[in-house]
């Protein structure tokens, strides 16, 4: 052969030329999960939010305030009524989630490393979240009700002479988040806490240190960030609670939690605008909080905390 | 900025024991280190060098014996109150904290008065070279760099005694050798107590003042690096000092100093250095060998050249099937049929199967 004939430009396989333009076509992969997340959470988000501007005829708020869009808000904010199962949901889930992120911390603190039995202490501490609300509502009443058998070794033993009421009250409500929320709690700052090089805290203590100490100026600062999450996820789970309101609260009025009202304008009156108003109150009032530990978050030190414990 | 109370005198570890489960990691360590002394503990993975240092900087517990400072037992203290300085193979500095705080970590702790403390990290960071770095965090700095920060975090409290745990293994070969350097010069500015744990050879021999092999958490020789190096105790001290020749031959002859035995061509005359039993080992160097005709001489073929530089490594074979290493200045390709030979003083004779546990050397 004497010339050779001038060499096509090679053809770029398409992965590449994608790739120039920073497409990863496995991204494609996400498509079913945008499309359930579009279909199952956006698009009833924007329904509800669409709907709680629109007042039914007819109902308590387009009599008092119109059918202009924020009839459905405006009665909200004037009726003491539905404007305090704000304060009422905040009281019970703000120490619940408080609480259960604060125990979860020297228990998950014992527990990280190896030790005989782990596992097994592990599953008691976890088994409750399986539980469910309705079973830990059942067994809060037979056990710290009136006629429970807390109360009855009170009352036998001489402790007490009247039945403490830890059921059907404020107590019941935080008694049984704490008892659902607890493990979800210990799991993640656990994950959290292993996360963490055990070197630095050994390090700390040859420079000196002695327990309370490293756990304040080493183990705390970088668990932080961790303990923030877990009471962000904590909260959102301890705000919306509805059942154990109901079954071990005093849903009338101590326990009239917001996801109460929500129910009460949908399923009872019937005013989905209502409901859907409520619903998204609800949700603004947890991103407010979530946004204010984020924001508290956002000052401490988020990088790498020596990998495996 | 030597302040002399810090300094010991001496540290005695007397038959310093730590079982795991059942086994001995560390089997009765008796040791005793004067003030200002370079200590290495060397040795293969798991022959509890490094258990040793984490019961001395108390970390571990001791299953057995006693550890005293200047006469005073410190083996049942918490690591806080010992004051001991201790530089992690990981470095584990707090990610959290400047180079700065994480230097003046130990000085917060201890309640030194913020301008005398400052002087002191200042004092220090000048000392590893890192000024420019004060204010940055560990994420920030490579690898010598963090490194160079745990050393100052362990001595500007000029403690009576700096623990090191392999501290230059997480890094490549160039730091390393400068890193070495570096912690030679630190040693000889402030003068600090150190036992220095790794597992390189080389590393020991350079740095430090005595060195202490151990085995299976048996010590099987203390001595100079100088003694060491020449006079290893048993085989496995040869071994893992450069005799990496170790032929197993039948014995012909035993003499007072010199034995004889059978193989390498017309047999190979070396030092006595153990009570032998019925197997013996010869262990040489590869540099101890040389090309030509000699005392000791015997052909073989070459088989694998390495380019070194200035020299080749070589493993060839000789006509009975031993495997030899060494180093030739001569240019040599493989299937070469080249005599060597090796002078006797260089040719060290053990018994095969060591003591587990030889009396002290030093």
């Amino acid at each position: 052969m004497a010339a050779a004939p001038a060499v096509a430009r090679p053809r770029i396989s398409l992965r590449h030329r994608l790739a120039e333009r920073g497409i990863d076509r496995t991204l494609l992969l996400l498509l079913p999960a945008v499309v359930f997340v579009v279909a199952l959470f956006i698009y009833p988000f924007v329904y509800g939010l669409q709907l709680s501007f629109q007042p039914q005829a007819g109902s308590d708020a387009a009599n008092k305030y119109g059918t202009g869009p924020f009839a459905t808000y405006r009665l909200f904010f004037a009726d003491p009524y539905l404007r305090n199962t704000i304060w009422t949901t905040l009281k019970i889930g703000l120490p619940a989630a408080l609480f259960n992120v604060l125990a979860s911390v020297p228990i998950a603190y014992r527990m990280r490393g190896r030790f005989r039995g782990k596992r097994a202490v592990t599953t008691i501490l976890v088994v409750p979240i399986t539980l469910g609300t309705v079973l830990t509502a059942e067994g809060l009443l037979a056990f710290m009700g009136p006629t429970g058998w807390l109360n009855r070794i009170l009352l036998d033993v001489g402790i007490v002479d009247h039945p403490v009421r830890l059921t059907h009250n404020y107590w019941g409500v935080v008694f049984s988040l704490t008892i659902t929320g607890f493990p979800f709690a210990f799991l993640l700052t656990l994950s959290y806490l292993t996360g963490i090089d055990p070197t630095l805290e050994r390090a700390a203590s040859t420079l000196g240190a002695g327990w309370w100490q490293r756990f304040r100026h080493i183990t705390l600062p970088l668990l932080a960030p961790g303990l923030a999450i877990t009471f962000c996820l904590s909260f959102v789970l301890a705000f919306s609670v509805f059942p154990s309101a109901i079954m071990v609260g005093e849903p009338a009025r101590q326990t009239r939690v917001i996801s109460i009202a929500a129910f009460h304008a949908a399923f009872e009156q019937y005013d989905y605008s209502m409901a859907s108003a409520i619903a998204m109150i609800m949700g603004a009032v947890e991103l407010v909080v979530i946004g204010l530990v984020l924001a508290w978050r956002a000052r401490l030190y988020k990088g790498a905390t020596g990998g495996k414990g | 900025m030597s302040r002399p109370s810090t300094k010991i005198s001496e540290l005695r570890l007397d038959h310093v024991t730590r079982e795991f489960g059942g086994v001995r990691a560390l089997d009765g360590l008796d040791l005793t280190i004067t003030g200002g002394e370079f200590v290495a503990l060397l040795g293969p993975s798991g022959c509890g060098k490094s258990t040793a240092l984490n019961c001395l900087a108390g970390l571990l517990p001791l299953t057995g014996g006693t550890i005293t400072l200047d006469g005073r037992r410190i083996d049942t203290l918490q690591p806080e109150q010992r004051g001991f300085g201790m530089v992690f193979q990981n470095y584990a500095l707090f990610p959290h904290m400047s180079v700065r705080s994480n230097i003046g970590f130990g000085l917060r702790m201890a309640k030194v008065p913020k301008a005398d403390a400052r002087r002191r990290v200042d004092e220090a960071i000048r000392l590893v070279q890192l000024e420019e770095h004060a204010d940055k965090f560990p994420g920030q700095l490579s690898g010598g760099q963090q490194q160079r920060v745990a050393i100052a975090r362990a001595i500007v409290l000029e403690p009576p005694l700096v623990l090191m745990d392999e501290p230059l293994s997480n890094l490549d070969a160039k730091l390393r050798l400068e890193m070495r350097t570096e912690i030679k010069r630190i040693h000889q500015t402030l003068g600090l107590t150190t036992i220095y744990v790794t597992h390189d050879q080389e590393e020991a021999l350079s740095l430090a003042d005595r060195l202490v092999l151990l085995r299976q958490g048996r010590v099987q020789q203390i001595g100079s690096p100088e003694e060491v190096y020449t006079e290893p105790a048993n085989r496995f001290v040869a071994g893992f000092m450069g005799y990496r020749n170790e032929i197993e031959l039948p014995v012909s002859q035993v003499n007072e100093k010199t034995v004889v035995l059978d193989g390498l061509g017309g047999g190979l005359t070396g030092v006595r250095r153990d009570d032998l039993g019925e197997r013996v080992v010869a262990a040489i160097r590869p540099e101890d060998f040389t090309v030509g005709d000699g005392p000791n001489a015997t052909e073989i073929t070459v088989e694998v050249v390495e380019y070194q530089g200035r020299e080749q490594a070589i493993q060839g074979r000789t006509g009975d099937g031993v495997d030899l290493h060494l180093r030739a200045d001569a240019r040599l390709a493989p299937g070469d049929r080249v005599t060597v030979s090796v002078p006797p003083e260089r040719v060290l004779v053990f018994a095969a199967e060591s003591p587990a546990a030889p009396e002290e050397v030093a």
